[in-house]
């Protein structure tokens, strides 16, 4: 009877069979590694926005601080973005023709905010509050990177839960002194490990892991 | 030249004399090559086709509109997805048992019965896996249920039984399906070798991985499959305990019950059995399989049903003592509302089905009847059916606080959905029939007097008990 089947087959199948092994292997690792690229998580990718707003300038040019615009970080869930009628505090007066800000006076003629491009947005299933956060000893630059050398807003964080989980867990190398807090240029390191340990005393800060902290 | 008469076996034969093994392979591939399909398969294939529309349809509705559409509710959170669940796990139990433990005890019976009981066995986990995999409720998100890196930093809850029936049923299914998949590799070559058309033949060509029935081959063959019944062995017992777990594992009264895994897993056999008979008489009817599924085979399935039937039968006995015995309000609360409450007619009906009917098993008269065996074997279908949706639904419709009782029924959605997992078993078992071979060519040849010895095969009862095994013979 005939041969069904070419010689090369034999090495055909071998190949195949083992050759699943690997491929799906590649398969599982390319998939996890593009959910942790930058293509996934935005990490290192500046946003673009109606306004180019330069935080690099407002902040280490002028030196305005966090607070001035976004005014409930303290007390409130959301840090708050600034009103139209904040940026025209300014620049009623100074750049007040500028072609760059036509979008930020058309929004105080018409009445409309400006939509900004939210680069730093939790899923809604996630509660998240910035003031508990700022009470407890997490600085601005902990999660939001150095925003004073940011032209345009990036994420230096994913944003993804093993992210979170990862200070969750271990909450004391990220925790600063009160008058640190909104300091763009302070550096972790400067503690050793007693003083980040009265830290976690004098804000009674602990481990929080259940689901329900965050998926309420 | 005749080969010298064998002598006559005691019990009826496991395969009608006469044969040879030229005509085992014939009858069997001539099915799968030859003979002209029947009308009846047709039939039987559009009608089972068009209940998988239905499951179709039925899971699409589902995933529109969620399981709002199904009847769970508090405090019945675990209604038909659980029930069916259970039902099929443990249907799928006898393919195991038959193919694994009965081969490793070299009983020559199940030959004949070994290759569709497998198929059985994947058909039913493969029924089994859609209801937790809906009932979960997003089911694209099915797979948190798998331990692997993620972006979360999470594993799944390892304390959970839900998490350990993932791990049971999963292993079930691959070991099952390599285990019948090694057993099918000679005779895919079996039928490579008859097939007319081009296309069929590459097909089992490819299938059948090169055998050409080399010594080399059989060896390794014969080795591969004892290793796999070896690892398919712990699974028959360790499946349906760990699904037991997920009732025993939670603190209801009428689930807490040391009792469960035992119980569960004789359950699970006993349908399984039930459900094997159920297919194989009106298979070997049509097929006109008589000479190679006999009597034997039938009553000594008749047996196993009946035996595990009574232990069965001894947990329901020992459930009712428990609750009585533990002097505990609301176990003995549970047990008296199964009987009397809102759900006793059910409970007494899995009793007349489960323990009354099998007791006429024990009358030989019964065991050769094909037709009462058909009726038994139906009716524990139905309970044991019955008895998955008692303790599922008892239990919950009676929460802690009485304030949140509720009964429970299932919609049309729960009922659609269930049949179409039955049409879906239909439609693969027919498949597997009209393309595959139902009974193992090659090892029915070993049953023919002058076949070769293989393992497992009758030779084994001459072996001296102390002495060398057959595979260690020349």
């Amino acid at each position: 009877m005939a041969q069904i089947f070419h010689p090369s087959f034999n090495t055909i199948s071998k190949v195949s069979i083992f050759g699943a092994i690997f491929f799906l292997g590649a398969v599982i690792y390319g998939w996890d590694t593009l959910l942790r690229s930058p293509y996934a998580t935005q990490v290192n990718v500046a946003r673009e926005q109606p306004v180019p707003f330069s935080h690099k300038h407002h902040v280490a040019g002028l030196g305005i601080d966090c607070r001035f615009c976004h005014s409930t970080v303290e007390e409130s869930a959301f840090a708050g973005i600034p009103a139209t009628k904040t940026c025209m505090g300014c620049h009623a007066t100074v750049w007040k023709d500028a072609e760059i800000l036509e979008p930020v006076r058309a929004s105080l003629r018409d009445d409309r905010p400006i939509e900004w491009t939210r680069v730093h947005d939790l899923p809604d299933f996630a509660y998240f509050d910035h003031s508990v956060h700022v009470a407890k000893g997490v600085g601005c630059s902990t999660c939001h990177g150095r925003v004073d050398q940011m032209p345009l807003m990036w994420r230096v964080n994913t944003l993804n839960m093993d992210w979170c989980l990862s200070c969750h867990r271990d909450p004391a190398p990220n925790l600063r002194p009160r008058d640190s807090i909104f300091d763009m240029r302070w550096d972790p390191d400067t503690l050793d490990a007693n003083q980040r340990a009265q830290l976690m005393m004098d804000y009674h800060v602990e481990s929080m892991t259940d689901c329900s902290v965050c998926h309420r | 030249m005749q080969p010298a008469p064998p002598k006559e076996p005691a019990r009826p034969a496991v395969i009608a004399p006469g044969h040879t093994h030229a005509s085992i392979t014939d009858k069997i591939t001539s099915i799968v090559l030859r003979r002209h399909t029947p009308r009846g398969w047709f039939v039987g294939f559009g009608i089972a086709f068009a209940l998988v529309m239905v499951l179709l349809t039925s899971i699409t509705m589902l995933l529109l509109k969620g399981t709002g559409i199904w009847g769970l509710n508090v405090p019945v959170g675990w209604g038909f997805a659980i029930i069916n669940f259970v039902w099929w796990i443990g249907i799928g139990h006898a393919g195991t048992l038959i193919s694994a433990i009965l081969l490793l005890f070299r009983q020559d019976w199940r030959t004949s019965i070994n290759r569709f009981a497998e198929a059985m066995t994947l058909f039913a986990v493969a029924c089994a896996g859609v209801f937790p995999l809906l009932h979960v409720g997003r089911p694209w998100l099915a797979y948190w249920l798998v331990p692997y890196p993620n972006t979360m930093a999470l594993w799944p809850q390892f304390r959970s039984p839900l998490l350990w029936d993932v791990f049971a049923v999963s292993t079930y299914a691959t070991v099952s399906a390599m285990f019948w998949y090694v057993g099918l590799i000679p005779d895919f070559a079996t039928l490579r070798d008859g097939a007319k058309s081009k296309v069929f033949r590459v097909i089992y060509g490819m299938l059948a991985l090169g055998w050409r029935g080399a010594a080399r081959h059989w060896e390794r063959y014969e080795t591969a499959y004892l290793l796999l019944a070896g690892l398919a062995t712990p699974l028959v017992v360790s499946v349906h305990t760990v699904v037991s777990l997920d009732f025993a594992v939670s603190v209801i009264p009428g689930w807490h019950a040391t009792i469960f895994p035992p119980y569960f897993v004789a359950g699970a056999i006993y349908s399984g059995f039930a459900m094997v008979m159920t297919l194989a008489i009106p298979l070997r009817k049509v097929y006109g399989l008589q000479d190679f599924i006999t009597m034997r085979h039938l009553q000594n399935m008749a047996k196993v049903i009946l035996a595990t039937g009574l232990i069965v039968a001894y947990g329901y006995t020992m459930e009712a003592f428990f609750a009585w015995y533990s002097a505990n309000d609301y176990e003995r609360g549970m047990a008296w509302n199964r009987m009397v409450g809102p759900y006793a007619p059910f409970y007494w009906a899995l009793i007349v089905s489960n323990v009354i009917v099998p007791q006429f098993l024990w009358l030989k008269k019964v065991r050769s009847s094909v037709v009462a065996l058909f009726v038994i074997c139906l009716v524990v279908n139905v309970g044991m059916w019955l008895e998955r949706f008692v303790i599922v639904v008892t239990s919950l419709s009676r929460d802690f606080l009485p304030s949140s009782w509720d009964t429970y029924s299932g919609t049309i959605w729960d009922w659609s959905l269930f049949i179409g997992t039955m049409g879906l078993f239909a439609a693969l078992l027919f498949l597997f029939i009209r393309f595959l071979p139902m009974i193992s060519i090659f090892e029915m040849r070993t049953l023919v007097p002058g076949g070769e010895a293989a393992p497992h095969d009758k030779d084994a009862d001459a072996a001296p008990v102390d002495g060398a095994g057959p595979e260690e013979q020349a």
